[in-house]
């Protein structure tokens, strides 16, 4: 068998993480999901590829309807009924997901990729003690054959998101947000994925809660050396716990680069209204710009660059033709009118 | 025994001025905990506990706090949707306008059941969450025209004059295209802005807000939160903002009292209070919040175990359980009182 069976990586000593040739986890290439409605087809997602490497994490930002989640629920082959992917591939190790059967996919799920949903915290079963929903969940993916062994796991796991294992025999109400949402972080982690989705695990919590668990997260993924995908709209959350961020706007990524980069020099106009109509507590008070007009329908999105409509820069071209990708380094952006051209001559561009 | 905690000085004080439009002092809410239908409940949650402030005309409060301190229980209590167990709320609506305003004090106790009315020209309240606050089944001018209705204000036709005008000021144009629609056409950022016109119609003088922004996407809160800043200034309308985010309340509000568990422990003008936090739980809350800036580095929160509920609290400091900095002196002493640090700078804290 591929995998190690039992704990054994759990135990594995801390390697740092060595980002810049890390082992390929997951490769997305130009991913297009639809949707069927009544009112006509949603383009949900549309092409959209990105790379994450071996104990690397990425941002998703952008508003709701962005296509966020359906690109994550699309790596969990979780996709609702009135869905159709209409192209492209997910590649997880060499396999491709898309092609994989339900039965196939129901053994890639949990064991190599494992998600934190939205309010998760909400999704354990109110009459089952804590504990025994995680074992349920190793016993069924076949992690531990022995019950003994899978308390074990289940006790090293909560040890690892912060929960005293004695609280493994309590039910869920006996828990706080907090202990329920590290609970289900545990379960996530229970069968020692090679990617974890998070998607907005923290929103429902409050600050001093999800700092803690933030950290905690972040501190299981390097030392289990995941990937992890962090699905987010708080861009400060997304600024301190992923290496790369990825912004999505009208289900395209428009920018993507490293964290640090995306932030200090955004490309995408996008990109930049979005910072600065997000307040913050640290630093100076600086003016909070908003950013007039809703996301476009995605039955009929605009013609050209979908953002064009509520850009200050577009011009004939971006009604026309969707942009093609300015690149400064390893950091590009879906634009005509890449912002900071002038602190930056080596922007280069591709047709795309 | 309410006067030991400082009530009196921050009373006479902690606004220097001019006349308060709103001065609370020593306002006390609990909520029965029944274990048995029919016994007397044994236990109480002090939801808010001796909470004393003042707001002047035309400011903006900010009320800031994890779930469950009873911000909202304030809220509540403030606009008479809860009777308090005990403590004084006062208005001081501006005289010779329209609504009813004497310039003379009115004791909120005193309001009775057939003066609510005249008292909900003056105080209205915005809530949470725009998809549960309003009728499904209504249109967007029934929802806005029921407080004039009820108010008996104007024909109908002035009802729908004012209707299109206080739309176009929430900047839902042109407002004719919103007049008949339903909630469930609009956003959530419209639904919010829908919600504001319901409230400012009247013209109200006193607005509390209940987290307006907080369940609304990263662009649409910060047209909200322009807007009613804007509204704010044009119409002179006190605001009393309850929030969990501190950086939204840096935005908001021209100060910022910081409540746990029922108690406010630090009160101060928001820069100040951002600045120069005293009280170890405003440290931990600042240092949560995630920055939106990747090479900034927070401190980690100095605050131990987890929020507790106000069930019988005993008499000593609020947060002596979870404080880094508590001494034996905490421990055997009431819960410290309000004192003024600085100009405008009031602290609940022995040790800070």
């Amino acid at each position: 068998m591929r995998r190690q069976i039992g704990g054994a990586r759990l135990f594995r000593p801390n390697p740092l993480t060595i980002k810049a040739n890390a082992e390929l986890v997951l490769e997305v290439i130009d991913l297009s999901v639809r949707y069927q409605t009544r009112q006509g087809e949603v383009q949900a997602v549309e092409g959209v590829s990105f790379e994450l490497g071996q104990g690397q994490s990425l941002g998703l930002v952008g508003e709701s309807g962005c296509g966020k989640t359906s690109v994550a629920n699309s790596l969990m082959g979780l996709l609702p009924e009135n869905a159709r992917l209409a192209g492209g591939q997910i590649r997880l190790g060499g396999t491709d997901l898309l092609r994989l059967s339900d039965e196939e996919m129901r053994r890639y799920r949990w064991r190599r990729i494992a998600m934190v949903f939205q309010a998760a915290m909400n999704s354990l079963d109110p009459v089952h003690r804590v504990g025994q929903q995680v074992i349920e969940a190793i016993e069924a993916h076949g992690m531990e054959t022995t019950l003994s062994d899978a308390r074990e796991r289940v006790a090293r796991l909560f040890r690892m998101v912060g929960l005293d294992p004695q609280l493994m025999d309590r039910y869920p109400h006996e828990f706080s947000g907090g202990m329920r949402q590290r609970a289900v972080i545990a379960m996530a982690l229970s069968c020692d994925p090679d990617l974890i989705i998070a998607d907005e695990p923290t929103t429902a919590l409050d600050v001093i809660v999800q700092d803690r668990i933030l950290r905690e997260l972040k501190l299981v993924q390097q030392e289990l050396r995941m990937g992890m995908i962090y699905i987010s709209h708080d861009i400060g959350v997304v600024a301190e716990v992923t290496d790369r961020i990825g912004v999505m706007y009208a289900g395209r990524l428009v920018e993507l680069g490293d964290t640090a980069d995306v932030f200090r020099s955004p490309m995408h106009p996008y990109t930049a209204a979005l910072m600065s109509s997000f307040p913050s507590v640290h630093g100076e008070r600086l003016p909070l710009r908003n950013l007039a007009g809703e996301p476009p329908n995605l039955i009929d999105p605009p013609s050209g660059c979908p953002f064009h409509p509520r850009c200050q820069y577009a011009d004939d071209t971006c009604r026309t033709e969707f942009p093609a990708r300015a690149n400064r380094g390893d950091h590009w952006a879906a634009c005509w009118h890449p912002l900071d051209l002038a602190a930056s001559s080596d922007v280069s561009r591709d047709a795309c | 025994m309410l006067a030991d905690s400082g009530t009196a000085s921050i009373d006479g004080r902690l606004d220097g001025n001019g006349e308060a439009l709103v001065a609370v002092a020593g306002l006390t809410k609990r909520f029965p905990v029944t274990k048995n239908l029919f016994r007397q409940p044994s236990s109480f949650i002090h939801a808010v506990d001796d909470v004393s402030f003042r707001l002047a005309p035309g400011k903006s409060l900010g009320l800031v706090g994890e779930s469950g301190c009873g911000k909202t229980t304030v809220g509540k209590l403030l606009v008479k949707l809860l009777e308090p167990t005990s403590g004084e709320i006062r208005f001081r609506f501006p005289a010779g306008d329209a609504h009813g305003g004497s310039g003379e004090p009115v004791d909120a106790a005193a309001i009775r059941w057939g003066q609510l009315r005249a008292f909900r020209r003056q105080a209205q309240m915005i809530f949470q969450d725009p998809y549960e606050s309003m009728n499904p089944r209504r249109t967007i001018y029934d929802t806005i025209a029921e407080p004039l209705a009820v108010q008996g204000i104007g024909s109908l036709m002035d009802r729908v004059d004012r209707v299109t005008e206080i739309l176009t000021q929430v900047g839902l144009t042109p407002a004719s295209s919103f007049l008949f629609r339903h909630p469930h056409e609009l956003s959530g950022g419209q639904r919010q802005r829908v919600a504001i016109a319901r409230a400012l119609v009247i013209g109200p003088s006193f607005v509390v807000a209940d987290e307006p922004t907080s369940m609304l996407d990263v662009s649409s809160r910060t047209g909200i939160m322009l807007l009613m800043q804007e509204l704010a200034a044009r119409l002179g309308i006190a605001y009393l903002y309850i929030t969990h985010d501190l950086a939204v309340a840096r935005y908001m509000c021209h100060r910022i009292a910081v409540m746990y568990l029922g108690k406010i422990i630090e009160l101060a003008e928001t820069e100040e209070l951002l600045r120069n936090p005293l009280h170890p739980y405003t440290r931990a809350l600042l240092s949560a919040v995630p920055v939106p800036d990747p090479t900034y580095r927070r401190d980690r929160p100095d605050i131990r175990g987890d929020l507790t509920l106000p069930i019988d609290p005993p008499a000593r400091c609020r947060f002596y359980d979870r404080c880094p900095i508590g001494t034996d002196f905490c421990r055997d002493n009431p819960h410290p009182p309000m004192e003024e640090r600085a100009a405008g700078h009031w602290v609940a804290c022995y040790e800070a």
